[in-house]
């Protein structure tokens, strides 16, 4: 039977990983798409998964009365994408939408959980990579904040 | 190229009458951003060809109003005509943002070091910009593309706060077209017709294709695009002697003479612009300096 551990094991994200997480993983894992201009996730759903993108761009907007969709960053190949997921209430906070045809690897959170519960190694290894994300994009937005061009 | 060496240090190739300002005539004006245009001059008596490397920068004199510096961002390879962008920020630059086509400035030059390109041959390139510091830059892209074969991967790496701030939006189209380097573009803020990637230039770096072994990087910009590039270039494992950056000061007499343009042990305008990092990682971020 063909399984997702060898697309998973090509994503950055999840490269290195010992073969039998990526086994526990694979099971929570399924291979989904998004034709340009179409939700990835909206604000205020409930956050059910995470991505890993594969191909293709996905804006982060918010969306205002005023001025309508403001994109806040763009992610792409070989990102990390919806982290709220990890926090109660598991809400989106913002809108994801495909810029370009956007294929990604999407996790269903309950079922990482639960093998991240069960087996503490992967928990571990899971939380050091996804703290990675978590600070990177910190201090991306961080420096977005300085207005670089005008400082 | 030894596999792995550094590349050769630039010298700075200075003119032999430093203090002398040739009148050059505008034959175009073009708009860049609201705020930024480019200068296309010509000698005004039919002097000699005008020759300089990719970096250096000329003292750009507003009749009766005052002297700037400003890099050349032009192609090398064409010595017949002068090419400066230049942003309307101060008095002269604004005085040279009134003159028309047909009028004269003064121009001194060209001063300083330049970036390393004929010195890299041999080595995949990175070039990172910032907002306005595509166009010091311009003249390496250009000596790069023209010499295409002697350089490994070739990737360029542009910022900017929004899509209308970018510099030269059609020349960079032109390049995105080309098979044989990759351009990528991230703007700070943007509505939803921007297609590209939003977000600040350093993300951008992680997507680059390069063998830090034997790569060379050439970062221009504000000052912290700069600093916080230089170390997502570091983490990515180029060596801080392969890593250049252009630095600004107060640049005067363009010489060394003046003083203003300190920066620890060197004077900008003479050692300067174009460093390596590791001549110039103690001064770097140093604050009040």
């Amino acid at each position: 039977m063909e399984t997702l551990q060898p697309i998973l094991a090509a994503h950055p994200f999840l490269s290195g990983l010992e073969s039998k997480h990526l086994e526990n993983l694979a099971e929570c894992a399924s291979l989904v798409s998004f034709n340009p201009g179409q939700m990835v996730y909206t604000e205020g759903q409930t956050a059910t998964h995470f991505y890993l993108i594969r191909y293709g761009r996905v804006a982060l907007e918010i969306h205002t009365a005023r001025r309508g969709a403001i994109t806040l960053a763009t992610v792409g190949e070989g990102d990390f994408l919806g982290w709220s997921w990890i926090v109660s209430p598991h809400r989106w906070h913002i809108d994801a939408r495909a810029i370009d045809l956007t294929r990604a690897i999407a996790f269903d959170f309950s079922c990482v959980l639960r093998h991240c519960e069960a087996d503490h190694d992967l928990g571990y290894e899971f939380m050091k990579r996804f703290a990675v994300v978590l600070a990177q994009s910190l201090r991306f937005l961080k420096l977005q904040l300085v207005d670089v061009y005008g400082a | 190229m030894v596999p792995n060496a550094p590349v050769p240090r630039p010298h700075p190739a200075n003119p032999a009458v430093p203090m002398l300002t040739q009148p050059f005539q505008i034959r175009r004006v073009r708009q860049e951003t609201p705020d930024t245009f480019t200068l296309a001059l010509q000698p005004a008596w039919g002097a000699a060809p005008f020759c300089f490397l990719p970096g250096q920068f000329n003292m750009l004199y507003a009749f009766g109003v005052g002297e700037v510096p400003i890099s050349i961002s032009g192609d090398p390879a064409n010595t017949q005509t002068l090419v400066h962008t230049i942003r309307a920020v101060g008095t002269v630059t604004r005085a040279i943002q009134k003159l028309k086509p047909g009028q004269v400035l003064g121009v001194r030059g060209p001063f300083g070091s330049h970036w390393p390109v004929a010195e890299a041959a041999g080595h995949d390139m990175v070039i990172v910009v910032g907002g306005l510091g595509l166009a010091p830059l311009r003249p390496a892209i250009y000596q790069i593309l023209a010499h295409r074969a002697e350089y490994g991967n070739f990737e360029l790496i542009v910022g900017a706060r929004t899509p209308g701030d970018l510099l030269y939006y059609k020349e960079l189209e032109q390049w995105r077209g080309r098979f044989d380097f990759r351009v990528h573009v991230a703007v700070d803020s943007a509505g939803p017709e921007w297609r590209n990637n939003v977000g600040v230039v350093t993300t951008l770096i992680p997507r680059a294709r390069f063998d830090p072994w034997h790569t060379t990087a050439l970062v221009c910009g504000p000052g912290v695009m700069m600093r916080f590039t230089v170390q997502e270039l570091l983490q990515r494992g180029i060596k801080p002697e392969n890593i250049y950056v252009s630095m600004e000061r107060n640049m005067q007499c363009g010489i060394g003479l003046c003083g203003h343009c300190q920066l620890g042990p060197y004077f900008i305008c003479k050692d300067g612009p174009v460093f390596a990092f590791d001549q110039i990682e103690k001064w770097f971020a140093l604050r009040e300096i």
